[in-house]
């Protein structure tokens, strides 16, 4: 249902962002996409409702190419092209409905939604998912009364309200506790399937990654270097998708103890030195 | 060059001895300027007439005192007038320099090449002309009166709120935008959803500011003919019925504390 084809992205400073990526995604499905700082993730999910404007390349969704559409045309992809971000970019100064609620602008006229006249329907659907992402007591507060989480929690209910067909999701718990990040990760997961939605996740966290997802895509200097089940990402993969590291920490660990080590015979010496 | 090697050792200093030299060139020119200026002055002074000063300061004070209160039943009119001036011309200024700041915003600008700088004339040409200036072109265009004052002070004031308006304009928060345009929504909407909402302290404390200066300015508009309560003071002058002359001032001075105080107290409140 998102295919791109041959994607290049050249930034005006001269970055290749990305260097011809070509990919098929079906429904239903949980992607993530890893890889380095600066392998071009962001700029990847960005070009498919573009947010940038890509260089060269078609992205296919449902049939249609939105790499040419202009205008109402592309408002109409993007309407059905959800997207949740890492600083969960909610307006501050709205309350937790209006960004909900705002799911649903490019379903309705500038003046109903300037006097914020939201079909009933509309509301009923935001009362739903607000229930669903356990916010329901918040719906009032202003946005920037609530905890990381909280927002992320609006992010997730705005996306869905647009009732979307795929969902671009950019490094949702890279500023949440461990503890939260996965709670976050497992709801996005469950609303997914719950919908039949493809879901394409950047994430920095590569444990969350294979707790979470079908397929895994590793990103390197704005390249596919891997697309496979999680089940297939091995150290040496990990090495080559983000250069060379000791993956399991046992050298950190050799290297410490040593050091607790050194440190206890220190500490006997000194103890022989006071009782001299 | 701040980093520099002194007998072995590195020091850092703020500035290198170029730029230093530059600065107390800077100084020696600002000084000479003022010591140039005051012989300048002083060459055009009467001193005979400085020299009695105090005296005359201490009968222009006795000859306002006390106030003539009974005056102050012809000043009601004026005074509302001027309020009324600052009030609608602060309205119609803010409600032109909304559009004109966000097509003079780099990132809400329809067009960089034609739009924003046609905006940036606007402002500019705005802000040059002191709101004087302004009501004595309009009184020769639409004749003396209170419609004088207001388009003159709202002529004043869509450089200054266009201004303040649109640099704060360019200072959101991109990604509150992004998620916007993101859902789909059109122009006009990301506009209201994604902008508006964080712009909205700026716009109330600026316009606030605004009117507060315009109470003030809109206190001598009446000078030439433009309305409000400087007809009076003109008046009184010219006849020198300086007892009038104080209460007017005083008058004025009380209108203008108390538009200080509640534009803070409504300040506060939004912010
Ligand atoms: N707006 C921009 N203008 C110019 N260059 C950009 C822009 N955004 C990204 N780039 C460049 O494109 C490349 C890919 O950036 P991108 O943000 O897609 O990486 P990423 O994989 O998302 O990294 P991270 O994990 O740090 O978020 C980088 O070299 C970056 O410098
Ligand atoms: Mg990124």
């Amino acid at each position: 249902m998102l295919i791109l084809e041959n994607l290049i992205m050249k930034y005006g400073s001269g970055d290749l962002a990305l260097n011809g990526v070509s990919l098929r995604f079906d429904k239903g499905e949980i992607v993530a996409l890893i890889g380095p700082s600066g392998a071009g993730k962001s700029t990847l999910i960005r070009c498919v409702n573009r947010l940038v404007e890509p260089t060269s390349g078609s992205i296919d969704v449902n049939g249609k190419n939105i790499a040419s559409l202009k205008g109402t045309e592309l408002r109409r992809a993007r309407r059905k092209i959800g997207m949740i971000f890492q600083e969960y970019a909610l307006v501050e100064r709205l309350t937790v409905m209006e960004n909900i609620l705002s799911g649903r602008l490019g379903y309705m006229g500038f003046w109903k939604s300037w006097f914020r006249k939201f079909s009933s329907g509309d509301v009923a659907k935001a009362l739903n998912l607000l229930e669903r992402v356990g916010l329901s007591e918040h719906f009032d507060k202003r946005a920037d009364a609530l905890s990381g989480g909280q927002r992320q929690r609006v992010g997730i209910a705005r996306a869905l309200l647009q009732e979307p067909d795929l969902l671009l999701v950019d490094e949702p718990t890279a500023s949440l506790d461990p503890k939260t990040a996965r709670q976050i990760m497992r709801l996005i997961k469950e609303l997914c399937s719950e919908r039949n939605l493809l879901a394409v996740i950047n994430l920095h966290d590569v444990g969350l990654a294979k707790m979470f997802s079908d397929r895994i895509i590793g990103l390197r200097k704005g390249r596919v270097v891997f697309d496979d089940t999680p089940d297939e990402l091995n150290d040496t993969i990990l090495t080559e998708i983000y250069g060379e590291e000791d993956w399991s920490g046992s050298a950190d660990k050799k290297k410490v103890s040593a050091q607790v080590r050194e440190h206890k015979h220190m500490e006997s010496m000194d103890y022989a030195l006071a009782n001299d | 060059m701040p980093l520099m090697k002194r007998n072995g050792a590195v020091c850092w200093v703020p500035r290198d001895s170029k730029k230093q030299l530059v600065i107390w060139f800077g100084w020696f020119i600002g000084i000479m300027l003022v010591f140039l200026c005051w012989q300048s002055i002083s060459a055009k002074t009467m001193w005979v007439f400085a020299a009695d000063a105090p005296e005359q300061l201490r009968l222009m004070l006795m000859r306002m005192f006390p106030p003539k209160l009974e005056y102050m039943d012809k000043l009601w009119k004026p005074l509302w007038d001027t309020l009324n001036i600052a009030t609608l011309g602060t309205l119609l200024g803010v409600i032109i320099a909304v559009p004109v700041a966000s097509a003079a915003a780099l990132n809400t600008t329809p067009s960089k090449r034609l739009v924003r700088p046609l905006a940036m004339v606007i402002l500019v040409s705005s802000r040059s002309v002191n709101s004087l200036i302004w009501a004595i072109l309009l009184v020769t265009i639409v004749g003396p009166g209170i419609l004088a004052g207001i388009i003159a002070i709202a002529l004043r004031s869509i450089g200054f709120v266009g201004k303040l308006l649109y640099e704060a304009i360019e200072e959101i928060d991109k990604t509150q935008v992004e998620a916007v345009t993101a859902t789909g929504a059109a122009p006009a909407q990301v506009f209201s959803y994604g902008i508006v909402p964080q712009i909205m302290p700026a716009f109330a404390g600026i316009s606030l500011y605004r009117w507060d200066i315009n109470i003030r300015e809109s206190t001598i508009l009446g000078y030439v003919g433009a309305g409000g309560i400087g007809l009076n003071l003109s008046s009184s002058l010219s006849i020198l019925a300086w007892s009038q002359v104080s209460l007017i001032l005083i008058a004025v001075l009380i209108t203008v504390v108390a538009s200080e105080w509640i534009s803070a107290r409504v300040r506060s409140r939004l912010i």
